[in-house]
This record gives C-alpha cells, structure tokens and sequence, in this order.
C-alpha cells in the first residue's frame, strides 16, 4: 500500500462504489487508481464489482418485439403527415 | 430538455427522427422494461416517450444530443407515470443487510476450491440477473436502473427524482446489496452452479 490519502483498504472499499460509478473527484479517483495498483485484494474486489455493474448495464438493451416495431413506425408516420391526410 | 418548442417538427425531420429511433430502440426498449418490470408497460413506456419526444423536438437545438435527450424524457416520462400511479407512498425497508456477495463468496472454505469468485461470475445468467433487479422495490431499482443501466450521474438521478443526493446514495447501495443477496441465494439454490461445496454444509459438518 503506498502513502496516499487513501490509507487503508477499508477506505478505498467506502469509496469503491463512487470510483466505478465515476463520481470521484479528479484527486480521489487518481489515488483509488493508485490503491487498486498496489493491492491484490482490493483490486480483485473492484474487478468483481466492475463486472457485475456491467451485467446489470448489459440488461439496458433488449430484442424488440415486431409490435413495438410496428407501432413506433405508425406513432412517426402519424405525427408527420400533414394535416388532411 | 432546456428549451420549450417554439414550432412543430417539420415534414424534412421524418426520415431523421425515425433512423434515430429506431438505432436506440433496444436500448430504449430494454432500459423501460428493467423501469417497469414488465414487457406490455415498457412498451407503452418507449410508445409514449417517442411521441414526447416527436413533440418536443423543435427544442432540441443540437441534434447530437439527441441520444441522452430521448433518454432523459423517457426516463422523466417513467418518473411522472409512477408518481400518478403510485398514490401510496411506498415504504422503504427499515433495513436492509449490508451484503457482499464478494465477501460470501471469499470465504476460505469456498477459498479451497479454486476461484469461487470468477467460477460465480462464469455460471451468471442473465436471467439470474433479470431476476434479482426485477426483485428490487421500486424505489431501488429505479436507482440501481438509472445509475447501473442508463450510466446517470447521481446528481441528474436525484433530480429526475426529486430527492436529495444523499437519498440517491443510500438507495443504491441498498439496491445493489439486496441485488447481490439475490444473486448470492438464487445461487445457493442452484448448488453454486459449480461442484463448490455449499458453505453452510462445510460449516455444519
């Protein structure tokens, strides 16, 4: 573990969260980045938690069923034909 | 959406909105049926949202937002709907476990076997992971969805949700440590989806 402000691993696990989700400060994420280089256990615990997030991220796109299709086109075909038709 | 239209989408904008549309469509569609737990309400979800957006894009000045524009309306279009829907407040759980599935799965008897870790992450379904979200109570999940799927800073989530920041932070560690729990008993079910002893024996024994 090097001198940084992030001193212990119980630290930089009370940051963990905010460090993957991107919501550290410039000054913090660098000395996250700096403790998941230097310690085994932290860095796997990161990987693990990266990866699962990205599990969760990967459920944010689904096939589309052909009705859903079909019945945005219509919606987009109604709202621009002109006025009349 | 900082600007109020001030004219209709013109005849020439057809072709443009529907090739965008239709590229974000899965997204669209899979983001709204992790919001609303259900295929038929995220349908009407991204239905309403398109039309939203059709309406509203005249005040959309620089069309390379578009992507992040037509998610924020359908995600605020998400937000307007519940709160209509839900007349009662619904009651967060006076508590909730802090839960590591890191933690559990790091036990030095499971430790013996390998890598338990990577050995869980390679048996995780999808499907295991539909149903540990879809699990969540409302007010979790649609933190754990706007942070974890749509990638929104917590200051924009505690906005699109009224609440304070704090609230935002509190609820989605709460989220993913019940998600976790889910994803940690769905597995003990399935035996570990590996030859790994359950814990529990080994420690009875």
């Amino acid at each position: 573990m090097t001198r940084t402000e992030i001193t212990s691993c119980a630290e930089a696990l009370r940051l963990l969260a905010a460090h993957l989700d991107r919501e550290l400060g410039e000054h913090e994420h660098a000395e996250m980045e700096r403790h998941l280089a230097t310690c085994r256990s932290c860095f796997s615990r990161a990987e693990f938690e990266r990866y699962l997030k990205q599990g969760v991220r990967e459920l944010g796109r689904e096939p589309i069923p052909p009705e859903l299709a079909g019945r945005i086109k219509g919606i987009i075909r109604e709202f621009t034909a002109p006025a009349g038709e | 959406m900082a600007e109020v239209a001030t004219a209709p989408p013109m005849r020439s904008d057809q072709a443009w909105f529907a090739e965008q549309v239709e590229a974000l469509l899965p997204e669209l569609y899979g983001t709204a049926v992790r919001l609303c737990r259900d295929r038929t309400d995220g349908e009407d979800l991204v239905a309403e949202a398109v039309a939203r957006a059709w309406e509203a894009l005249p005040a959309l000045r620089n069309r390379d937002l578009f992507r992040g524009w037509v998610f924020r309306i359908l995600t605020n279009t998400f937000i307007s709907q519940y709160r209509t829907s839900r007349s009662r407040r619904e009651a967060e759980p006076a508590d909730v476990e802090d839960f590591s599935l890191f933690d559990r799965l790091h036990q030095p008897i499971l430790l013996w076997w390998g890598n338990p870790e990577q050995d869980f992450l390679n048996g995780l379904l999808r499907d295991d992971l539909v149903r540990a979200i879809d699990g969540l109570p409302d007010p979790y999940r649609t933190v754990v969805v706007l942070v974890d799927v749509r990638e929104m800073p917590y200051r924009e989530v505690a906005t699109a949700l009224d609440v304070p920041i704090g609230t935002v932070r509190s609820r989605l560690a709460r989220g993913r440590s019940m998600l976790q729990k889910a994803l940690w008993e769905n597995a003990r079910e399935a035996g570990l989806r590996s030859s790994s002893p359950q814990p529990d024996e080994e420690q009875s024994q």
